[in-house]
């Protein structure tokens, strides 16, 4: 993380806050603890705010207000972070059904590892995984935080077309597909859930700067909830993070 | 409640408004018009709001039968409009009827043009907006690009269309030239590229190629030298961000861009110069010319004002006369304002 955050242009109507050159866990929980309190002040000519790995852009209406305004702003705010009292971020868990035609690539993984299917299995849930970022299709979360035993490469020749909500690895990265799209990620598995339904109340499921866990369902569940969430009764099960708060990035 | 009969669709027609903003977060591309002035100112001559829907037309023009009357306009790149083969005016409002026939003779100037229709597009608004998101399927006409067959509805206008009839702006705004100069302020990676590689920028001459679309527009020219390679952990990108991939030839990310990006960010064309990129074709040249924060904004202002100018101009109604403009300059809650009053005869 840089001593001095950056304050870069980008473009006449974007400013982008660049807190560090690398992907860790503490730049993250910076961008997300400014995030959040820039949300809370409700500053003036702020359109929107897109966090990412190691920075937070920030779209805003020069009409509004001027650069040089904003950058005092933030600069204020960043110095009284540690006045403002973040909520802990949320654990969402993401029910998913493993192997077979939902996740026809496991065996590969295990393979790989020199694991067996069910230990691929284990390890997948029992890691929370942070959101660094959400991209490259709406809803696509970039997530850390995956065990190097089920780590595998890519397939050499990608597919053109996964289904949507497919859980894969892809090297040391694990992620869920949110709509059909072509890739090249081992998949391991399945889950009922949309990432992305436009016409929902929040079109997006996942928020950056919080984290998700995956647990292991039957065919029967799977379809159970397919049903409910198609009739808008399933119940997201989330918890607050546990044992957060000691390195919050607001210190 | 009007319709419209899509005959045929041309090279690529499909329903924008000014963007879908709150969701970049989520990876979800702001789309919109291309062309935002040009959008802008269809809507403002048919008397609709400014965010209103709009069919964005690519190169090669639809044909489009109206099965009501309508009044519309058509602004932005000059594909030589006709309504039943004979040629209409561009940036003016005009009525049509039941039965009359939309078609365009070819490209003349430019590459995008605007249709606004009185009373504005009637498809469902999809997380704040009615463009269309193409990638994701999201938004517009059934998430697509129009196809032969389509119908689609227009809602009515509050005004009566004899009212709305006729109304024009003198002259456009952009030249739309086969050489188009862009305004760039630096950043937010200039820091990545040699001093050679920042010279050869502004100094060269880029010519558009085929790889040019709603995304992004890929230049061909000088190789654009990095210090020390192109990739960078991946950030946000805004509207206009020149991208230089490790190919070293610019790319110009526009409306439906993805939202974050992995390839350093030489520059990032001003904002009032966007339309002459939304206006340029395969085969154009592009020159870079550097601008800073102060004047791009200060051009956003006045764009402004004359778009304000623009909607007074058409919206007054004629037995309205202004006798004197006076400007003052007023202080509240110490925040300074430009205040101008005008006189008008009663």
């Amino acid at each position: 993380m840089y001593e001095e955050t950056k304050y870069l242009v980008s473009g006449d109507k974007a400013l982008n806050m660049e807190f560090g050159n690398s992907i860790t866990d503490e730049i993250n929980s910076r961008i997300r603890a400014v995030t959040v309190a820039i949300e809370m002040q409700n500053i003036k000519g702020i359109v929107e705010l897109v966090p990412t790995y190691r920075s937070l852009m920030i779209h805003y209406d020069p009409n509004i207000i001027s650069f040089s305004k904003l950058v005092d702003t933030l600069i204020k705010l960043e110095k009284n972070l540690s006045n403002i009292k973040l909520p802990a971020p949320e654990v969402i868990e993401i029910p998913t059904i493993y192997g077979g035609d939902y996740g026809p690539d496991i065996e590969n993984v295990a393979l790989h590892n020199k694991i067996t299917k069910e230990e691929v299995i284990k390890i997948h849930t029992s890691s929370e995984y942070l959101i660094y970022m959400l991209g490259f299709t709406p809803g696509f979360p970039y997530l850390g935080g995956m065990n190097k035993k089920i780590a595998t490469p890519r397939l050499q020749a990608p597919r053109t077309k996964i289904p949507g909500g497919s859980v894969g690895i892809a090297g040391e990265q694990t992620g869920i597909y949110p709509i059909d799209s072509p890739g090249g990620w081992q998949l391991i598995g399945r889950t009922p859930l949309l990432l992305f339904e436009p016409q929902r109340e929040n079109p997006i499921l996942l928020k950056a700067g919080n984290y998700i866990s995956f647990k292991s369902i039957g065919e029967e569940e799977y379809k159970k909830i397919i049903e409910s969430v198609k009739n808008g009764t399933y119940k997201y099960i989330t918890h607050p993070k546990k044992d957060w708060g000691d390195d919050n990035g607001t210190n | 409640m009007g319709q419209i009969r899509i005959l045929n669709p041309g090279l690529m027609t499909t329903v924008q408004d000014l963007g879908r903003y709150g969701f970049q977060q989520y990876g979800v591309s702001v789309s919109g018009a291309m062309d935002q002035f040009s959008a802008r100112l269809a809507n403002i001559l048919v008397g609709n709001d400014e965010h209103e829907g709009i069919l964005e037309v690519t190169i090669m023009g639809p044909k489009i039968e109206f099965l009501n009357s309508e009044v519309i306009a058509i602004t932005g790149g000059d594909l030589q409009p006709l309504i039943n083969n004979k040629p209409i005016n561009m940036n003016q409002s005009i009525l049509v009827n039941s039965g009359d026939c939309l078609s365009f003779k070819g490209l003349k100037r430019g590459c995008r043009s605007y249709i606004a229709f009185a009373g504005g597009i009637d498809v469902p608004i999809i997380m704040g907006s009615k463009s269309t998101f193409l990638r994701a399927k999201l938004g517009g006409y059934e998430g697509r690009s129009l196809n032969p067959g389509d119908l689609i509805q227009i809602c009515k206008s509050s005004s009566s269309l004899s009212d709305l009839e006729g109304r024009k702006v003198e002259k456009g705004f952009y030249d739309y030239s086969n050489t188009v100069e862009l305004r760039v302020v630096l950043g937010p990676q200039d820091d990545c590229f040699t001093k050679e590689g920042l010279e050869t920028f502004f100094k060269s001459e880029y010519t558009v190629t085929n790889n040019c679309d709603r995304m992004g527009y890929t230049l061909d020219g000088e190789k654009i030298q990095h210090k020390d390679g192109a990739d960078i952990i991946s950030d946000g990108i805004s509207m206009g961000a020149i991208q230089v991939p490790s190919k070293g030839t610019p790319i110009i990310m526009m409306a439906d861009r993805q939202t974050t990006g992995g390839y350093t960010k030489i520059a990032n064309v001003i904002t009032v110069d966007l339309p002459k990129v939304a206006q340029a074709k395969p085969g154009d040249k592009i020159v870079f010319k550097k601008s800073t924060l102060e004047e791009s904004h200060l051009l956003i202002n006045k764009l402004e004002d004359k778009i304000t100018d623009i909607k007074k101009h058409i919206n007054t109604p004629k037995n309205v006369e202004v006798l004197n403009t006076r400007s003052f300059f007023l202080k509240v809650n110490g925040n300074p304002y430009n205040v101008k009053v005008e006189e008008i005869n009663s």
